[in-house]
């Protein structure tokens, strides 16, 4: 008897934007039920290929076979039709409409809402996937927010369903109750094309994984048999660098210090920091691990000034009282910052990278008499594009033509490349592929080698257990006392990170 | 008796002030929420004014005069969607074109019935109207356009937050990339509510030039379509908000009148101003807070809509 046809299957799939080739002859088989994984890094084309599959874009060549007969996905309503289901990466949720009028919205008409409540109230049983109809979505946190894209998929009871990049916003606990629903799903037929750079994950939950490398197929492999070393090979095509800490200086002054800062968040729902000490030398990393949401956004704002403090004594740069001051008196002190949102805080999306050079690095003998020194400000951009291998059109493309992971790695060297005493870098590699994350995790390790201090919040435990010298963890607004790396372990930090999160699962009930 | 009279005069009165502010600012409302923030609505009124007062002078009969001044704001605002939506022009400046346009326009169009006498509407249904005792009188100048003004908001009202249509429109004006990628039409569903907004000024036009003065004369709308828009926003879109702005905007204006007639001693300078400032005074202080403003006001007013694949 002839096996079934499978769900999906791309052949010779191109895609061309403007003067690059997004997708160049690409093949993807998915079988009923299976849960495959699509990698590759940040610009190999796998935005573009779902986008393919869900009717976002057209191919410009290539066949799509749907269980066995050729169709064409003319629109995202043609996608849905055929049981194609997809969970962004960005959600696609409207902030100021409640969790059932925004499924509602992505179903078609069918029926009132309160049958569309009781409906959603049913899968969220099954499923174990909690959610309450009523809220309005800019209350939920992004696990919340995940879950209702999740239920509005099922509840059209697709045959495929796309995740894109789903737990980049997940706690550990949030991404394995995901797995349970994903294992589910696949038992019950649903197929699964699961796009993820998180190459444990795709060891766990996948059966077999397709490999994408600028546009064109890399190959495929069964990630239960492949090591994390091989797929990650495949990504990036070559050998995988390792990063490597330099000896660490002893005992350096201390260039930031923390005192007993307590303050309340300027948010709604945010975090109070209570009575937090902190003390980090030249030449030191020390790692703030914790969940989002512990304070780590108010601890930052605190320490980079977005947020003056109320004793200036309780932030200390270099020795001096900086707890008064704004953003540029504390960068003139030698504080630098990258923070978490690369577009928007870290750069601007509509300005060229020179002037994203500029931004921060202005004080730097880039300006004269008031006027810019635009030569030097270009040899500053193109510097950073040559020592961080940005991929970038050059020195006049704009913050948003740049992948994140690009983008990501401009700002790292915009902020090292003036030299600061002390750096901040939240969530560096949040997002960002392989390659760019062991070149930024190089970055900060060399930087501290050479005489600055490194301040890290991170929630990737491996992260900052690979290059901190010192780990503290945030939660509830309190930081633990930093410990040595060497003498505690994932385990411990993990208890520490603990205490608030247990209370999380249990209201979420995943 | 007489306090009865009274009552009733200003009731009435108050009505038909607030009738062409609540036709013209539910278009509003509606054009606002999916997104498109046409600041033409004083244009477009006058074309209707004048458009309207025409057919029907033409014709004899206020149903057509109506229809045609309602089609006269839709076709103008048919000019603004193409601009903004279609060509991706900038909606602010073409909103004010548009506005300096309806105001030329329809002077021009207008400039040959100026000064013609009209029956009003309500005199137009009940020829008998001055044999009738005082307060009948006074309540058959309420004619169906104002009863059309009672409805619209609360059928605006339930369109918006009890059909399916109405969520769409408040997605569409919520996240335009969003309801893009939900595969909703944001530009079908944006001319819609143009073209909506266009009739629903063009009626509120009209209703000026045949029942409120009831004739024909430059520039008569004085300002309304501006009022009109003020009171979309300072309402934070929501539509009880809007119906009561424009009572009470209507309410001051009679009364300003009355307090004139009264003999009050301020300058009536001071008294012109009530209206704007009454209005304004309470509708900023029923939607101070922020939490609410966030949650009712369009994300993406004003922003162009480009489907980028």
């Amino acid at each position: 008897m002839a096996s079934p046809p499978p769900r999906l299957r791309l052949t010779g799939i191109v895609k061309r934007y403007a003067s690059t080739l997004a997708n160049d002859g690409v093949n993807l088989t998915v079988g009923p039920g299976e849960i495959h994984a699509l990698l590759g890094e940040n610009g190999a084309g796998k935005s573009t290929l779902v986008k393919i599959i869900y009717g976002v874009a057209r191919p410009d060549a290539g066949t799509i076979e749907w269980e066995g007969q050729p169709v064409t996905i003319a629109d995202p309503n043609a996608a849905r039709r055929l049981g194609v289901g997809m969970v962004f990466q960005h959600f696609s949720l409207f902030e100021s409409l409640t969790v059932a009028e925004n499924i509602a919205l992505g179903l078609g008409a069918t029926g009132s809402i309160a049958e569309l409540t009781a409906r959603i109230q049913d899968v969220s049983r099954r499923y174990g996937l909690a959610v309450e109809p009523g809220r309005h979505v800019h209350h939920l946190s992004v696990g919340e927010r995940q879950r209702v894209e999740i239920v509005r998929c099922l509840l059209q009871s697709p045959r495929l369903l796309i995740m894109d990049e789903p737990t980049s916003v997940l706690t550990p606990q949030e991404a394995e109750g995901l797995f349970g629903v994903l294992r589910r799903l696949s038992a019950e037929g649903c197929s699964v094309l699961y796009i993820s750079h998180k190459l444990e994950e795709i060891k766990a939950l996948c059966e077999n994984a397709t490999v994408l490398r600028g546009g064109r197929l890399a190959g495929g492999c069964d990630p239960r048999v492949a090591t994390e070393q091989q797929m990650a090979e495949m990504m990036i095509g070559g050998a995988l660098p390792v990063a490597h800490r330099p000896a660490p200086l002893r005992e350096g002054k201390p260039c930031l210090e923390v005192s007993k800062l307590t303050m309340e968040s300027d948010e709604p729902f945010g975090t109070t920091l209570r009575d937090i000490s902190l003390q980090l030398r030249d030449g030191q990393i020390i790692g703030i691990a914790g969940v989002a949401g512990n304070g780590q956004k108010e601890l930052l704002g605190a320490l980079a000034g977005e947020r003056r403090t109320p004793d200036a004594a309780a932030v200390k740069v270099c020795g001096t009282d900086a707890g008064h001051m704004g953003p540029t008196a504390r960068r003139k002190l030698g504080l630098s910052f990258i923070p978490e949102e690369r577009l928007g805080r870290g750069a601007v999306a509509e300005f060229p990278l020179t002037e994203n050079g500029l931004l921060t690095a202005y004080p730097h003998g880039f300006v004269r008499a008031g006027l810019i020194r635009t030569g030097a400000v270009q040899k500053y951009a193109a510097g950073i594009i040559k020592r961080f291998a940005v991929k970038a059109s050059g020195i006049d493309a704009r913050g948003s033509s740049l992948s994140g992971g690009n983008m990501q790695k401009f700002i790292v060297g915009r902020e090292i490349g003036t030299n600061p005493r002390v750096l901040l870098a939240a969530h560096p590699t949040w997002g960002v592929d392989i390659g760019a994350a062991i070149a930024i995790r190089q970055a900060l390790m060399d930087l501290a080698a050479a005489g600055s201090g490194v301040l890290v919040v991170s929630e990737d435990l491996a992260e900052l257990f690979e290059i901190c010298d010192f780990i503290a963890v945030l939660s509830g607004g309190r930081l633990s006392p930093p410990k040595p790396t060497r003498q505690t372990t994932v385990e411990e930090v993990g208890l520490l990170m603990g205490g608030r999160m247990a209370a999380q699962e249990m209201a979420h009930g995943v | 008796m007489h306090e009865v009279e009274i009552a009733v005069a200003i009731l009435v009165a108050t009505m038909r002030a607030a009738t062409p502010l609540v036709l013209a600012g539910f278009g509003e409302l509606i054009t606002e929420r999916s997104g498109v923030l046409n600041l033409g609505v004083e244009g477009m009124m006058l074309m209707g004014a004048s458009i309207g007062f025409i057919g029907t002078v033409a014709t004899g009969s206020p149903v057509i005069g109506l229809l045609l001044a309602m089609l006269a704001g839709a076709a103008l605002a048919l000019v603004f969607g193409v601009l903004t939506l279609s060509l991706m022009a900038n909606q602010v400046a073409t909103g004010l074109a548009l506005t300096i346009f309806g105001v030329g326009f329809s002077a021009l169009i207008g400039v040959s019935w100026i000064g013609i006498p009209l029956q009003g509407i309500a005199t137009g249904i009940w020829p008998n109207l001055s044999t009738q005792p005082p307060i009948i009188q006074q309540l058959m100048l309420l004619d169906p356009v104002v009863w059309l003004a009672v409805l619209v908001p609360f059928i605006v009202h339930r369109f918006i937050y009890r059909t399916r249509a109405g969520l769409v429109l408040r997605a569409v004006g919520e996240s335009h990339d969003v309801a893009h990628a939900l595969g909703y039409s944001v530009i079908r569903i944006r001319y819609l509510a143009v073209l909506f907004g266009g009739a629903m000024s063009g009626l509120a036009g009209a209703y000026l030039s045949l029942a409120y003065t009831p004739m024909w004369s430059e520039n008569m709308v004085a300002g309304r379509g501006w009022i009109a828009l003020a009171l979309v926003v300072f309402s934070t879109w929501k539509p009880a908000y809007l119906a009561l702005g424009s009572l009470l905007f209507g309410f001051v204006t009679i009364a300003q009148f009355q307090a004139a007639g009264l003999g009050l001693a301020l300058s009536p300078h001071l008294l012109a101003m009530l209206p704007y400032l009454a209005t304004i005074v309470v509708l900023v202080l029923i939607s101070r807070d922020a939490t609410r403003l966030k949650l009712n006001a369009p994300a993406a007013l004003g922003r162009p809509f480009h489907a980028s694949a």
